[in-house]
């Protein structure tokens, strides 16, 4: 609970003015939407989640260390993206785009490993056209990877406004936006690592 | 929460984050672990690994996310944002659990992917068979 004020010099500059206040709680509603847009993935994948058809079941190609690199590189990054925001309201241009930066190196590592899986699990015989399970799998979780990859230009791109303009009430607003996306990217992993490859994995083995 | 002035995030060290870091790491092994090396029923197993999940996202959401963060001095736009979030959860919980329950509860009988099983005894024979899918 902070107690901002509007003409407090403690205010954090992307609630400075009034543009950027509206454009943080319009993205926070975007975010309510993008919740429902998820949920309904969620919900195509768990219905479909047993019609594998002559496909592999989807337990079977999980792995417990590929999921795990996945999940700590998403995780930390979501850690650093925090730490690039409270550099950013100590006015620390520098630790912003250094905390930054090494979010966008996890991200792209994630998307990495998340391609090698992909690839994998193609390999092994389990593509997006193999059955209605493995439909909802790859829509699921590439609709995410989608969202992360658009993400790293979006914050790269703001990265650079920062560089050229430096910190104003415009561009802190815009790198706090790009935080709250991200950490939504983590949230919403945090659900497709319980939903989809958990109880895949306990489905299968249990 | 833990600590109110880390919480404005005006110098000083970032304690709220390292503790949503490390707590949301714990959550995450001890959902791995109960999910692959416990002997619990599936109930059992999906109600803590779920219930670790919300935990974890309303960590992001207060610890990293500054949710209850007001912008204006009016307690205003956290109460927006607290509720926008909350009716997305309910959303999302209405439309998974709906479409699962829908889905899964009996209606199944009517299909004929699903033989064997299909005398069930009302509301479990959803349960029973995902259980018996995924031994396959």
């Amino acid at each position: 609970m902070a107690h901002a004020e509007t003409h407090d010099p403690n205010t954090p500059l992307e609630y400075r003015s009034e543009t950027g206040r509206l454009n943080i709680l319009g993205f926070w509603i975007f975010l309510g939407a993008e919740v429902a847009l998820f949920a309904t993935l969620f919900a195509t994948y768990m219905v479909l989640t047993h019609r594998i058809a002559d496909g592999p079941a989807l337990g079977e190609l999980f792995e417990v260390k590929s999921l795990l690199i996945q999940t700590f590189l998403l995780l930390t990054s979501s850690f650093t993206c925090g730490l690039a925001v409270h550099e950013m309201r100590r006015h620390n241009v520098k630790g912003l785009m250094l905390w930054m930066i090494i979010t966008l190196g996890l991200g792209l590592g994630f998307l990495y490993f998340e391609i090698q899986e992909f690839l994998h699990f193609i390999h092994e015989g389990a593509n997006i056209g193999t059955s209605a399970a493995w439909s909802g799998f790859f829509v699921l979780v590439g609709t995410h990877g989608a969202h992360v990859t658009f993400g790293i230009f979006w914050v790269t791109m703001v990265l650079i406004q920062v560089a050229k303009r430096g910190l104003t009430p415009a561009t802190s607003a815009k790198v706090f936006i790009t935080s709250l996306y991200w950490h939504f990217l983590d949230v919403v992993w945090i659900f497709i690592f319980t939903a989809v490859y958990l109880m895949g994995m306990v489905m299968h083995h249990g | 929460m833990a600590n109110k002035t880390a919480a404005n995030g005006h110098g000083g060290f970032p304690w709220k984050h390292l503790i949503g870091f490390l707590l949301s790491i714990v959550l995450t092994l001890v959902a791995l672990w109960v999910a692959l090396e416990t002997d619990l029923s599936l109930t059992w197993i999906l109600i803590i690994i779920f219930g670790f999940a919300f935990l974890q996202a309303a960590l992001q959401l207060l610890m990293f996310m500054h949710l209850t963060e007001n912008s204006t001095s009016t307690k205003l736009t956290g109460r927006v944002q607290v509720g926008n979030i909350l009716f997305a959860a309910f959303v999302a919980i209405v439309i998974v659990v709906g479409s699962v329950w829908v889905m899964t509860a009996g209606h199944a009988k009517h299909d004929k992917h699903d033989e064997p099983k299909t005398e069930n005894h009302g509301e479990h024979g959803g349960e029973e068979k995902s259980e018996e899918h995924g031994s396959h």
